[in-house]
């Protein structure tokens, strides 16, 4: 550690750069362009803190003064998915990136399944919106005190918390090749969270309603199996189990509906 | 598209099983006794088909409107998709990829092959007698053994990854491990039942099935 912070200033010193291709937009209905930086380089780097470099000091590759880039973060340990980008190619968090292990030059792009606001701003509105559909929560308010709910056994509670480490940072939707403006599919995330909230055993009680809500039009119909989404969760949630579990509980309610169980 | 797609998207993934994939099962063992039979092992398997009771009907309601509709709807499904592959070069993402292309594919195949062979049929411009002939005459066009062998694959490779996304999407096989073991059982299927339709496009060029052309031409141009 000592050594890395001795090391710091001598790394400026020689002068290393570190080149960014970045896909910006001024306004979310103008065109987009890229424009190329070239960041000081500093030991133990990631893509925020080149950012925040060229925030800094706004000025291109070609020497120009221009507007700085802007991008959302918050956490900066990969647990609040803010900062999700397209970072050589790949959707994943710009925090938890590190300059040393990228190719370069590094290009940055925003994830343009989104609606982009500006730069590498994106707008995940319908991620919330899909767990307000699917009812992602478990009601406990009662007019009176409801009392303790059933237990949740140890060996549920430990494959359910994986599910729970969702951030929804949007790199499943953007990694599906069926969610795009021609199809009206929910996306990955949401559906494990039906999984989630159905597994806890509170939760269980309005598991139909959210079954019900998956198999609306925009559910979990429009999934085609290309299980991009399970190789990309930069958590490792087990995304294509959970949808594989929810098609079957889906299917249960239908014959229930059908059958008036 | 208004409405609810959750029951059409379900009845797609079912059609393709049952009936379709149990025809294309029993399509590929009749073309096979082409292959084992010859000639007259065809003639037999043929009757064997028209001997069944209803059979228009089962056609009808089997196979001519269970594939009308997968294939319509199934262009639609196609449509609704991106493909990125370049992106996402993961083995289920280029099957996925396929499973449309191919999809297209035979439904092109599906249509030009209907018109070629049943239509004429219903036409009376051949008989199901002259059915290993026509087939013979067929393939003494390359272009036509090309499109058939490029027909073949799309739909065997299409039915059998199909499968395997059936048993996904109905909550089957549900665990990584099952879906591997699957994908592995259906990749099978699709090397054993493209084997035998090639095999069977192999047999309809033999000398046998051309005599037997040559014969009923000569009959014609007597008659």
């Amino acid at each position: 550690m000592s050594e890395a912070t001795a090391a710091a200033p001598t790394a400026s010193a020689t002068g290393r750069k570190v080149k960014f291709i970045i896909t910006r937009r001024e306004r979310p209905d103008a065109p987009s362009f890229t424009e190329e930086f070239e960041v000081p380089y500093r030991p133990n780097m990631n893509v925020i803190s080149a950012l925040m470099e060229i925030q800094r000091n706004p000025v291109n590759a070609k020497g120009q003064k221009t507007a700085p880039v802007c991008w959302e973060s918050n956490c900066l340990e990969e647990v609040c998915g803010a900062c999700s980008m397209v970072i050589n190619g790949k959707p994943r968090q710009a925090c938890s990136t590190l300059i040393d292990k990228l190719e370069q030059p590094i290009r940055l792009e925003p994830m343009s399944t989104f609606p982009i606001v500006r730069d590498l701003v994106i707008n995940r509105e319908r991620m919330f919106n899909a767990l307000k559909k699917v009812k992602a929560w478990i009601p406990i308010d009662g007019t009176y005190d409801l009392g303790p709910g059933p237990r949740m056994a140890e060996s549920k509670r430990q494959w359910a918390y994986e599910l729970s480490k969702c951030m929804t940072c949007g790199v499943c939707l953007e990694a599906c090749p069926n969610v795009n403006d021609r199809n009206s599919f929910i996306g990955p995330a949401p559906i494990s969270q039906v999984r989630l909230f159905n597994a806890h055993p509170t939760g269980e009680m309005n598991a139909h309603e959210r079954l019900e809500a998956l198999m609306e039009e925009g559910g979990i119909e429009g999934c085609g199996n290309s299980q991009n989404c399970v190789r990309s969760c930069p958590k490792g949630i087990p995304l294509t189990t959970s949808i594989a579990a929810m098609n079957k509980d889906t299917t249960k309610q239908l014959f229930k509906q059908w059958l008036g169980l | 598209m208004k409405g609810n797609s959750y029951l059409p998207r379900k009845l797609h993934s079912l059609l393709g099983v049952i009936p379709l994939g149990l025809f294309i099962v029993e399509h590929a063992l009749t073309n096979y006794s082409a292959f084992e039979g010859g000639q007259e092992g065809f003639s037999d398997a043929i009757h064997l088909l028209n001997s069944l009771p209803l059979i228009f009907f089962m056609e009808m309601f089997i196979i001519w409107l269970p594939i009308l509709f997968h294939g319509v709807y199934g262009l639609y499904i196609a449509y609704q998709s991106d493909l990125n592959t370049g992106r996402f070069s993961y083995g289920r993402n280029w099957a996925f990829a396929w499973q449309r292309i191919t999809g297209v594919i035979t439904f092109i195949f599906v249509a030009w092959h209907f018109y070629d062979t049943r239509i004429q049929l219903a036409l009376g411009n051949v008989s199901h007698e002259e059915l290993g002939q026509h087939m013979n005459n067929i393939f003494s066009n390359p272009w036509a053994i090309a499109a058939y062998t490029v027909g073949v694959l799309a739909a065997t490779f299409h039915f059998a990854n199909g499968l395997w996304a059936f048993l996904v999407s109905w909550g089957i096989t549900i665990g990584p491990r099952a879906q591997k073991i699957s994908s592995r059982i259906c990749m099978g299927i699709f090397v054993i039942l493209a084997a035998m339709f090639l095999l069977s496009i192999f047999a309809f060029r033999s000398d046998e099935f051309a005599t037997a052309a040559s014969a009923a031409l000569s009959a014609v141009s007597v008659g």
